[in-house]
């Protein structure tokens, strides 16, 4: 398959994606730059972490102004995969890609550490490798995820299953407790309406390789490789 | 030319963690009468325009598409004119 | 500004911090009057923070060679030869009094500045450390630089993308004036890519790129603004501004810039900004430099020769290129959203030229500002008067713990200030980013792999004050020693080291004394322990109302492993395991926390050093660690056997029941800082290995128990003296610094 890493001024995650593609995957990946106008004839695009213009005016509000972010929402709107990784999925907030917008952590500290997230939907191109409900640990590394959306925008959500993500606890409960950031409904993870655009707070690069402390987030790449091929 | 003093305030339905923070120490320093926080931001803008009509259309679209993310935030201006 | 005259009338040198004979001495290198911008230049540079000149004379005991070393003291950072053609680039630095100052934005500019002394060697920045001191943890005002210095050395690591990977954080009342902040990075490069900061090459030019200038951190605190300038104007913030979005990109366009072969010398604008980068850079080639400042991109109007010579405007650099190539160099920063400009050439002659506005504006020997040519002083020492004192103490006169109340002790030593997990602080801090860490935070030593190599580096930051305190030269060594301990309880082999000396004010013969020990003590580990100097930094007059701090000589370590994979961490892992000490069971009390803590105590010379068994207990450590027979691995070091072994249980998240037979102190038994020292964790199996490969290093082991259950237990011979929950162990130290500090 042929992944695009978007690199935008501040992206800081960005060859931590290519090395688990490129690397541990052996997919083929280029690194587009932000100026770029094109993704080439990439099948799934990637908006890596990091803190785009330096998390200025509001984390990704600056980056949705690349020129290269018009090629991502006619890629998203032909149904190609769109994959925003934390500050990634900041970036399909500012743009509209995905519904709602990131506040400051709850305790207003940067927080850095592993999270449990309980599969919502296991029925998209990203997560269809998990079990439903299933419990992953991927990494967190933020100081913006308390992700907000107004009461109808949120029931609107729950409906269309468009929760694929929350944060929990051991024993699979998305508590107050095991909310790291006051995330509204513990939510860790969204996709668009139509299935094909996911972001997510969490890192699942950083838990691809059992030497960094686990593999859990392997499995929503190789889904997507999975997806594509069958999609053809 | 025309300058716009600018805020950009999150709406009172959003919870400002900052805010709260803010409103607790003044509390726990004594300032009971602090009821409400709210942080946010204040901008300043200097538009080469040559009217007050022009300079708010595009002060509007300026803040509507930039400045402020209209899900969680509100804004309003002041304008000046000031000397070229 | 005033003019020469004026300024010999005025004395005005006293203000700029100089003293009479270095104005005497300034004019006759430049056989004339200083003006004021020249003498401004030679303040700053001649200043102790830039020019060392009261512990230069010092450096000539530090070992700073080695097969290893590829750059040694001297250069923007040191470098270490790792093997297949890598090179790890390190330093330290000190941003004590600017986080004193403003935390947030002192801690903050103090990681950028070190990150760029990493990268404009060639190498990309691979991790970051640091140090901290701090007063009473329930002091508000202390709580307010612990917040302030933590968020800013996370938000600016994080925000350029560089993991921080390892650290340590003190608090003693010496600090409560005077706070600590060091902060050490690390970078990887192959060797051809190293890179120099010298300005070599007559005619090449001399280029401005990063960030523009403007009148932030001129001349520190020293200076009423009204002496500036013969305008009224505003008063001048002295507090810098980090940028990490501009440093982000400013790392990765002087990547990019140096492999592109076209630089001859880059160095960082630091303290004394474009003075002393053109200055150092100039001399180093033995060239000069001829700059006109009217060319340098400014965001303020009307900044005069002075404040754009010693503006402190953060993220900056000069770069020389190869003449020709300035296009070049204008293209990648332009393409990093960058400007690079041309503000003058490299000479022959040796001089610092500078025009301002067509002017000439100063005009001085490049190499009588550099730290060569810079004064030396070697002042009177004198061993000060309270370690006699110290030293009288007699521990018979101790009463030791009775069984009952050893329970109690040890709850208050785990949950005690400078025990207590780190973990509020580092989770602020993005540990995983580029994907190295195989071990981070909250270990002894921070492992990573790198890209293109099997070989791994441990990498460790460590000094224990108080000791330094009750004996400069030996607790100096000790902080060596424990560094080095901690890279082997990693399974690296220490190989070089950076240091941050902060000591109080060199000119009273007592510290001047301590400063002296502590180089001494450095310098004698280091021989012993196989690990040159690479590269360090010196604070001084860290003082408050008169009482110094005690002295902190910080120890940044590289350790390295041939196996990335075959590293230990502290955590005990399996049930069943046997718990093995490597070293003698202890009685040592002096200096421990425990005495302080239980006793409120500082007495006697510290732990006793013995740099031999240093090296054979931690090569003991790391071979077996390198021949997997081990499953974990531990120092001993604050609150001695009985902390480091609940550390381990607490880290594995699994119990472990012990017990001691002696006829020792209880106290010094259980809690006593005795060094060279070391819990490990095997399997029943390898046992009988790891006993012959002790014997083969001449390194006593007793066995202590095993590890298992819920439960955290310490027998003293019959007697049950620690019963602990496990679950409520964590509880209570994974939390206990936020309680501390009061932010839970």
């Amino acid at each position: 398959m042929k992944f695009a890493v978007v690199v935008f001024p501040g992206s800081n995650c960005d060859q931590d994606c290519i090395h688990i593609l490129r690397n541990v995957l052996h997919q083929e990946v280029t690194a587009v730059w932000h100026q770029d106008a094109s993704l080439d004839d990439a099948q799934c695009v990637i908006l890596p972490g990091g803190f785009s213009y330096g998390d200025y005016l509001r984390t990704g509000a600056l980056a949705c102004f690349s020129p290269i972010m018009a090629a991502v929402q006619d890629f998203a709107d032909q149904g190609g995969l769109v994959l925003g990784i934390c500050n990634g999925f900041q970036i399909l907030l500012e743009a509209g890609l995905l519904p709602g917008a990131m506040l400051r952590n709850r305790s207003l500290r940067f927080v850095c550490k592993p999270q449990l997230l309980r599969v919502e939907n296991n029925k998209t191109p990203f997560t269809h490798l998990y079990g439903e409900g299933r419990l992953i640990q991927v990494p967190i590394a933020h100081g913006e995820g308390n992700y907000f959306l107004d009461p109808e925008g949120l029931e609107q959500l729950r409906k269309n299953k468009q929760i694929v993500f929350r944060y929990a606890d051991a024993t699979g409960n998305a508590s107050s407790e095991a909310n790291p950031n006051g995330s509204v409904d513990n939510i860790a993870g969204i996709i668009n309406a139509a299935g094909n655009v996911l972001g997510m707070m969490p890192h699942p690069e950083r838990s691809s390789e059992a030497v960094l402390g686990g593999a859990d987030g392997l499995l929503l790449f190789q889904a997507a490789i999975a997806y594509l091929a069958e999609r053809g | 030319m025309w300058k716009a003093e600018i805020h950009v305030t999150l709406k009172d339905a959003v919870l400002d963690p900052q805010g709260k923070a803010v409103r607790s120490v003044l509390g726990s320093l004594g300032y009971s009468a602090v009821e409400k926080v709210r942080i946010g931001k204040y901008l300043e803008m200097v538009l080469n325009v040559d009217s007050r009509a022009e300079a708010e259309r595009q002060l509007d679209e300026i803040c509507h598409r930039v400045l402020a993310n209209p899900v969680i935030e509100q804004y309003d201006y002041q304008l000046v004119e000031v000397p070229r | 500004m005033l003019k020469p005259e004026e300024i010999k009338q005025t004395q005005a040198w006293k203000a700029m911090g100089l003293k009479d004979e270095e104005y005497q001495r300034i004019c006759e290198i430049l056989g004339r009057l200083p003006n004021y911008t020249e003498l401004g230049m030679y303040a700053v540079l001649w200043s102790e923070h830039c020019s060392y000149k009261h512990s230069r004379p010092l450096f000539k005991y530090f070992p700073t060679k080695g097969p290893r070393i590829l750059v040694g003291p001297g250069e923007n950072a040191g470098a270490v030869d790792i093997g297949d053609g890598l090179a790890i680039v390190m330093k330290v630095e000190s941003h004590n009094h600017p986080s004193a100052v403003e935390p947030y934005q002192g801690a903050a500019t103090g990681v950028g500045g070190i990150l760029r002394d990493i990268f404009t060697m060639g190498a990309r920045p691979i991790a970051n450390l640091n140090s901290l001191r701090f007063g009473n943890p329930q002091d508000e005002h202390v709580r307010r630089l612990v917040r302030g210095v933590v968020a800013g050395i996370g938000d600016y690591g994080n925000c350029t993308g560089v993991p921080t990977v390892a650290g340590e954080v003190g608090f003693a009342d010496c600090y409560s004036g005077n706070c600590l902040v060091n902060a050490m990075s690390v970078g990887l490069a192959p060797h051809e890519l190293i890179t120099q900061a010298v300005a070599d090459g007559v005619g090449n030019p001399v280029m401005v790129v990063g960030s523009t200038t403007g009148r932030d951190g001129i001349h520190g605190a020293t200076f009423a603004s009204a002496e500036l300038s013969e305008e009224n104007e505003e008063k001048r913030p002295s507090v810098q501004v980090g940028d990490p979005f501009t440093e982000k990109l400013l790392i990765e366009a002087c990547l990019e810039l140096i492999q592109s072969g076209v630089v001859v010398g880059i160095q960082d604008m630091g303290a004394a900004g474009l003075t002393s980068s053109s200055a150092e850079m100039a001399g180093k080639a033995g060239c000069g430099i001829e700059m006109d400042l009217t060319l340098v991109p400014q965001r303020e109007t009307g900044m005069n020769s002075y404040e754009i010579m010693l503006s402190e405007s953060q993220e900056r650099m000069l770069v020389v290129p190869k003449a020709g190539t300035e296009e070049q160099v204008k293209a990648i920063f332009a393409k990093w959203g960058l400007h690079a400009v041309v503000v003058g050439r490299v000479t022959g002659d040796g001089m610092l030229r500078i025009f301002h506005h067509g002017q000439l504006a100063a005009e001085v020997p490049a190499k009588s500002l550099s730290t060569d040519g810079a004064p030396a002083y070697v002042p009177p020492a004198e061993k000060p008067a309270y370690l006699d004192e110290l030293w009288q103490y007699d521990f018979q006169q101790l009463p030791d713990l009775e069984l009952e109340e050893i329970q109690e002790a040890f709850w208050q030593l785990l949950t005690s200030p400078n025990i207590v997990s780190r973990r509020w602080v580092w989770e602020q801090y993005d540990h995983h980013v580029q994907l190295g860490t195989l071990v981070g935070p909250g270990s002894d030593a921070a492992v990573l792999r790198l890209p293109g190599t099997k070989r791994g580096i441990a990498l460790t930051i460590d000094c224990n004050s108080r000791y330094c305190y009750q004996n400069p030269r030996v607790g100096a060594a000790l902080a060596v020693a424990e560094a080095a301990r901690n890279i082997y309880a990693g399974g690296g082999e220490p190989v070089a080291i950076t240091d941050g000396l902060n000591l109080g004010n060199p000119e009273k013969p007592d510290i001047y004394w301590q400063l002296r020990e502590t180089v001494l003590g450095i310098a004698e580990a280091c021989e012993a322990l196989g690990t040159p100097i690479t590269s360090g930094n010196v604070s001084l007059y860290n003082e408050t109302e008169g009482q110094a701090i005690y002295p902190t000589p910080i120890i940044g370590m590289l350790g390295v492993l041939e196996d990335a994979q075959k590293h230990a961490t502290i955590a005990f892992k399996n049930a069943g395991d046997l718990i093995l000490l490597v070293g003698e069971l202890g009685e040592e009390l002096s200096g421990s926390e425990y005495l302080e803590v239980r006793r409120q105590l500082i007495a006697g010379p510290g732990p006793k050093l013995d740099l031999a068994a240093e090296k054979r207990h931690g090569e003991f450590c790391r071979t077996a660690i390198a021949q997997g027979l081990v499953n974990s691995c531990h120092d001993i070091s604050d609150g001695g056997l009985a902390v480091a072994l609940a550390e381990c249980a607490m880290a594995g998240r699994i119990g472990a029941q012990v017990r001691l037979h002696s006829s020792k102190r209880r106290d010094g038994l259980l809690f006593g800082e005795s060094q060279a020292r070391y819990v490990l964790s095997l399997s029943e199996e390898d046992y009988e290995a790891v006993r012959d490969l002790a014997v083969e290093h001449g390194v006593p082991i007793s066995l202590l128990g095993r590890v298992g259950g819920a439960e955290f237990a310490v027998e003293l011979g019959e007697n049950r003296v620690i019963e602990a929950d496990l679950q409520k162990m964590l509880e209570l130290w994974n939390t206990g610094l936020e309680r501390l500090l009061g932010e839970k």
